[in-house]
């Protein structure tokens, strides 16, 4: 690059934003590292080696968060790509009322999640809320959705994919409009129908969209914190913690260390999976 | 007989968006205008007087006009943060897309690790606490710019690779620096990207609960998720005063629903979709 070039480009740009983001980014993940090795007050800390995390996968009530917040990403992202799609093939399909329909399954994600953690919290409630009185209606006796220990994180998880499935939706409506009609004029010329466009060609040739529902809802799904707060604060007992309401957990108690103990783990997890997720996903990726 | 089906289609559809979606609001709608004793059976009966407007005054009034605080925190939190990422981003976005040497992967790795890694909450307050800005909006308006960062540069990146450099070149070779050149011309040019940001921005920082509640606790300064926070173990018992707050709470995002729906949909769809 010519010398008028690298002034006009100057990395000054960079300067202001960069300094934002290292400070209050960059700078405490790195501490991070440091500070989950200690007992730490916040004024003055001991070094305490790695008993944090021998206390985070020993006690049953810390390490109940590995497990959940696995379960709950899975969950969440399975059933956001299975909706998506299916949502997505409904709404690029020649319905009049596609519009209404993508506006109504889009506006919960913006819905702040507080809000919508109450409202289900009380459509949920065993006795009287309006899911358990219409079961009734129909003669089924519902379940108490965030009461049972083996429910209550499916529940919740089911109220985040109700408020996180219109996402997946338009995304999957951009993969599958930006398919080429060439493979739909194969498909009529070979007589296929529409199971075989289905399956043949939108599931393959939307694997981009997939790929990223798959990477955005995963990654949300193990970094979540507000929804589960709202609706169980991590009970009964501690059968829906996540790891992230558990670090929050252990910072109200003042346990700075082993908050950030948690946050560590919670880095160590996500960076594990999803790079390796984000690399094999774009690698068997179909070339349109 | 096609015609029958998609006509079924097109009702089971409907069906399902009344059911899973329409039934939610509506419960939410039909409670807030209730009394006490009819809110406590949480049904979806209409109810036998309206009190949308007293409820919203009770509300509004609650603890020394609480929510009014929020909202105008909430509303400042809102804009600066706002202001700041888009110059900042346009700028850092502007110089990432034309630049490309030894740096460029580090930056690029930099910015990915910022949408995946979850932010580290105790050393951050630690940092801000040592720099006199934790329990400040400032320094919530900081954390709202770092952590929205990553994903605004990669919009303005990728806008800024269809702004062809001949537009550039024009203007240095007619003495423009790179000061002059970047607001005068690129900075207008980025429009159509910048509107994204602030719709996205908006709704993402106004609905924040996590960064508030970490990062600016206290009853003195609290944002309008916190209070709603806050009024749910308040209101245990008075329902329809939590669902009148929900209601005042989601409006916002709604009205900017009704404006830029088609524009928050691109924008969130933006570089997730190759195509």
């Amino acid at each position: 690059m010519n010398p008028i070039f690298k002034r006009t480009y100057s990395y000054l740009f960079l300067v202001p934003a960069a300094i934002i983001y290292f400070v209050i980014f960059i700078l405490p993940t790195i501490l991070s590292f440091f500070f989950s090795l200690t007992r730490w007050t916040l004024t003055e800390w001991e070094f305490i080696g790695l008993e944090n995390f021998v206390t985070f996968f020993n006690e049953q009530s810390l390490s109940i968060g590995f497990k959940n917040t696995l379960i709950y990403a899975v969950v969440t992202s399975a059933l956001k790509v299975v909706l998506g799609l299916l949502l997505g093939v409904l709404l690029t399909s020649k319905i009049r009322t596609k519009d209404y329909l993508r506006s109504v399954i889009f506006f919960p994600t913006l819905v702040s999640t507080i809000a919508v953690g109450i409202a289900f919290s009380m459509m949920m409630h065993p006795s009287q809320g309006i899911i358990n009185t219409s079961l009734a209606a129909i003669g089924i006796s519902g379940p108490d959705w965030l009461g049972d220990t083996r429910l209550a994180l499916l529940s919740v998880a089911l109220v985040d994919v109700w408020k996180g499935v219109g996402f997946a939706t338009v995304i999957y409506i951009a993969g599958i409009l930006s398919i080429p009609g060439e493979y739909y004029e194969a498909l009529q010329i070979d007589g296929g129908n529409a199971w075989h466009k289905f399956w043949n060609i939108i599931v393959p040739l939307s694997r981009p969209a997939t790929n990223s529902v798959i990477i955005l809802a995963f990654i949300g799904g193990l970094r979540s914190f507000d929804l589960i707060w709202t609706m169980t604060k991590g009970g009964p007992g501690f059968t829906t913690d996540l790891i992230a309401s558990i670090i929050y957990k252990q910072y109200q108690g003042g346990f700075y260390g082993l908050a950030t103990a948690g946050n560590v783990i919670l880095f160590l997890i996500v960076s594990a999976l999803a790079f390796p997720l984000y690399t094999y996903l774009n690698r068997r990726e179909v070339d349109l | 007989m096609r015609a029958v089906g998609k006509l079924g289609f097109e009702l089971a559809g409907i069906l399902f968006t009344v059911v899973a979606f329409w039934i939610p609001f509506y419960f939410i709608i039909v409670n807030a205008g209730k009394d006490v004793p009819e809110s406590s059976l949480l049904n979806l009966s209409l109810p036998s007087s309206f009190r949308f407007w007293e409820n919203v005054k009770t509300v509004v009034e609650a603890r020394d006009f609480m929510l009014i605080r929020a909202f105008f925190n909430s509303t400042v939190l809102t804009v600066v943060s706002i202001a700041i990422l888009i110059v900042l981003c346009a700028m850092a976005g502007y110089v990432l897309q034309r630049r490309t040497d030894r740096a460029t992967p580090v930056f690029n790795f930099l910015i990915l690790a910022g949408l995946i890694i979850p932010p580290a909450i105790v050393p951050t307050i630690w940092v801000m606490d040592g720099i006199g800005i934790f329990k400040t909006l400032f320094g919530l308006v900081l954390v709202e710019v770092a952590l929205g960062f990553p994903f605004a540069v990669l919009l303005y990146k990728g806008f800024m690779s269809v702004i062809p450099r001949e537009v550039d070149e024009a203007a240095v070779i007619d003495g423009c620096g790179g000061l002059r050149l970047f607001f005068g011309i690129i900075l207008p040019l980025l429009q159509p990207v910048t509107a994204t940001v602030i719709v996205l921005s908006a709704v993402t920082i106004f609905n924040d609960f996590t960064n508030p509640l970490y990062f600016l606790p206290g009853s003195d300064n609290v944002t309008v998720q916190l209070t709603l926070y806050n009024f749910q173990s308040q209101y245990v018992t008075q329902y329809n005063l939590l669902f009148t707050n929900i209601l005042l709470i989601t409006l916002p995002p709604f009205v900017l629903f009704l404006i830029f729906n088609k524009r928050i949909v691109s924008g969130m769809t933006a570089g997730s979709v190759k195509g």
